[in-house]
């Protein structure tokens, strides 16, 4: 059994809801994202969502989009990412991983070499945002090969069709995008949210956690409690940035950890 | 969950199983040479494409973000449908007439023909098009199209300026709104073009991100059309992009090929012997070549930008310096791309050439051997700028001086018997401002 199946499971025995924050790798430096990956955990994370930086990230808001830059800047590239997975499992064999990126560092990597590599490193799911499930096939089945996830994304305005398409390919969890738009963006209509979720029950077992739009502990606890679990992002990353600003990066774990933290409470408080 | 609820979830998955496998299992990591059987004819790989799944050999695809998917496919529905048909086709053809002004002529530069000393050499017009260049074409034909799917609002995004000034007047035309991406760099190199968009009613949005060129006007432009997916029309300026995009766009500037066989058929009585154009992402090459691409007998040969020089490595010679097979704007081609995956920031003089991706038909025809590119530096287009102003009274855009650099080198190597039909893709005055600024000269 997967970690991430695992995880979802164990969650849902205690009645608990998936706190999935991300944040680019190598943002705000290189020598703290193995410390904000064990932060993130220690403040309450269930899993979590490493961005593989990227220099278009084209789905991303303008906050997602500087912290790849800052990532780049600061030298992280993916094979650099998968040697600070590996390093983050020497002491945590239980939080499941998701790398979150765009397909061209991967492509020139090559497909196989990267399974291979993620799998050593103890990688559990991949979601490639401009990989769309019929363009998957191959690489999808190399994933499954290795027991891992591939994780695909379901819009607002995905048809009923695409919604059954992606079911059937995707595993891990389904990540529903909360609204029409890029990371960061802010409004968020919890109601319509909820209905897409039940909507999509219908075409999967799988769990459904929502992103895009989740800001605090409020937002956090209403679509996790639509859902089966919140994705945070650019909330957490203008914490990474207002520490990268600051000159005080290492102060970015804590700054990051206090925002979880209170969406921690609020989730297991509702 | 009800049980009729729980059929159906089933017979879906099975359905779209058996729909993807058919389809995806060649689709990823460049195995789709093996799969040229979709594609009629084996030896001639070059004919027939794209497939249905948008692909040009291994390259092409639709390689985007699940909220763009819906109006990708619905985008494609209302093109294939209404492409082909009658009443679309005299709008297209009744705007192209009498809007565009087309045909546009097929020139014969006698005088530089004979300076070159070799081959005749004729210049196909689109620099006297509406609005100066080729890229009229495509706009006319997507502006009919999001006037056809009711969409109210339209973007684009631009390099040199052209596409953004011709999407401005179809726009301005059809009473739509208009938003332009313009990288920051390029709003600088390109403030003539800037001002028309503003006089034709256009909002331009500098880009100030990564290199501040046509590759982040790209990225921001696909933001803007998922965040407004409802009703926005996204008029993409080139033969990039993920399916239906480089298809529809060849469509519509295909009809450059179709007059110049024709005209060069009426006034020399026979095929050219070579076809050249520059590429950029390659709309206008492609609205040239394709016609082309089944007469063998003809040479195709696209220019790229050489930049500084292409060991440099200030250069956008994607094909001809050797880039490399990946994903960019949500389609699989041959791109500027560092070891680590990292898009290169590209480098030419003329804004439209600088680009680190090229359309993914133009990596096709180049790995299949059915065209040629070679690239040619900043200052060989900049001769040629000045050459063909003085010979031939006739001031070229930057982006179609490196098509003649080109010919400069390749006419001499021909004989006077033979025939080469280059694209003049737009004109000049845009560039003034450039050039004077390598002259020392303030305009």
């Amino acid at each position: 059994m997967s970690r991430i199946q695992t995880c979802f499971d164990a969650l849902q025995a205690q009645g608990r809801k998936a706190l999935i924050p991300y944040f680019t790798a190598g943002d705000p430096d290189k020598a703290n994202t193995v410390a904000m990956m064990h932060g993130m955990v220690e403040q309450g994370a269930d899993i979590i969502e490493l961005g593989i930086p990227f220099s278009d990230p084209t789905a991303d808001g303008v906050v997602i989009q500087q912290a790849h830059l800052r990532a780049l800047k600061n030298g992280a590239n993916l094979s650099w990412v998968l040697e600070t997975v590996k390093t983050f499992r020497e002491t945590n064999s239980t939080t499941p991983v998701v790398l979150m990126g765009y397909l061209n560092p991967i492509e020139i990597m090559g497909y196989e070499t990267f399974v291979e590599t993620a799998a050593d490193a103890g990688v559990d799911g991949v979601l490639c945002v401009d990989l769309p499930p019929e363009a998957a096939g191959r690489f999808r089945s190399q994933l499954v090969e290795k027991d891992i996830d591939l994780i695909f994304l379901i819009a607002p305005t995905t048809t009923d069709e695409r919604i059954g398409k992606i079911c059937s390919q995707a595993s891990g969890y389904i990540y529903y995008v909360s609204l029409k738009g890029v990371t960061g963006s802010a409004t968020l209509n919890t109601e319509e949210v909820s209905q897409r979720v039940q909507h999509i029950r219908n075409y999967t077992d799988l769990p459904v956690a929502v992103g895009f739009g989740i800001s605090d502990g409020p937002s956090a606890r209403a679509i996790s409690s639509t859902s089966d679990g919140a994705i945070v992002g650019s909330v957490l990353v203008k914490e990474i940035a207002a520490a990268a600003q600051a000159g005080q990066p290492e102060s970015a774990v804590g700054r990051v950890g206090e925002k979880l933290a209170a969406m921690r409470t609020a989730m297991d408080n509702g | 969950m009800p049980d009729n609820m729980r059929d159906s979830k089933v017979r879906n998955t099975k359905e779209s199983e058996v729909r993807l496998n058919d389809t995806i299992d060649s689709s990823i990591d460049g195995s789709k040479n093996s799969a040229l059987m979709n594609q009629g004819d084996d030896s001639k790989p070059w004919l027939n494409t794209p497939d249905l799944e948008g692909y040009f050999g291994p390259f092409g695809g639709r390689y985007a973000a699940e909220t763009l998917m819906g109006a990708l496919q619905e985008l494609e529905d209302n093109f294939e449908k209404l492409w082909r048909s009658p009443g679309f086709q005299a709008d297209f053809d009744r705007d192209l007439q009498h809007y565009v002004g087309r045909p546009s002529p097929l020139y014969f530069a006698e005088r530089w023909s004979e300076a070159l000393g070799g081959a005749r050499i004729y210049l196909k017009r689109e620099d006297l098009n509406h609005t100066g260049a080729h890229k009229i074409n495509h706009a006319v034909g997507q502006a009919l199209l999001a006037k056809h799917m009711g969409k109210t609002r339209i973007i684009a995004e631009t390099g040199a300026g052209q596409h953004g000034v011709a999407t401005a007047t179809v726009a301005a035309r059809l009473g739509l709104e208009c938003i332009v991406y313009m990288g920051a760099e390029d709003v600088r190199r390109q403030a003539l073009n800037v001002y028309r968009m503003k006089l034709l009613g256009a909002k331009v949005v500098p880009v100030e991100h990564g290199s501040r060129t046509l590759k982040d006007s790209i990225n921001e432009a696909m933001r803007d059309w998922a965040t407004n997916v409802d009703n926005t029309f996204y008029i993409l300026g080139t033969v990039v992009g993920p399916r239906p995009y480089p298809k529809m766009v060849r469509a519509f500037q295909s009809v450059i090929g179709r007059e110049a066989k024709q005209q060069i058929l009426a006034q020399a009585g026979r095929l050219p012997d070579a076809v050249v154009a520059c590429v950029g992402g390659g709309s206008n090459a492609m609205g040239l070549f394709h016609e082309f691409v089944p007469e063998e007998s003809v040479r195709i040969i696209g220019v790229e930008a050489g930049g500084e020089g292409v060991d440099t490595g200030r250069h956008a010679a994607r094909l001809s310096a050797g880039g490399k097979t990946g994903v960019l704007h949500g389609n699989r081609t041959c791109i500027m791309a560092d070891d680590d995956g990292q898009i290169i920031e590209s480098h030419s003089v003329s804004a439209g050439l600088d680009y680190p991706g090229v359309g993914p038909e133009h990596a096709w025809l180049k790995e299949c051997g059915r065209a040629e590119y070679v690239d040619v530096t900043d200052d060989e287009a900049l001769a040629a700028f000045r050459g063909l102003t003085q010979m031939e009274g006739i001031m070229p855009a930057l982006e179609s001086s490196h098509a003649l650099a080109h010919v400069e080198k390749l006419a001499p190597t021909m004989s006077k018997d033979e025939i080469i039909i280059v694209n003049l893709s737009g004109r000049g005055d845009k560039d003034i401002h450039t050039v004077a600024a390598i002259d020392g000269i303030e305009v």
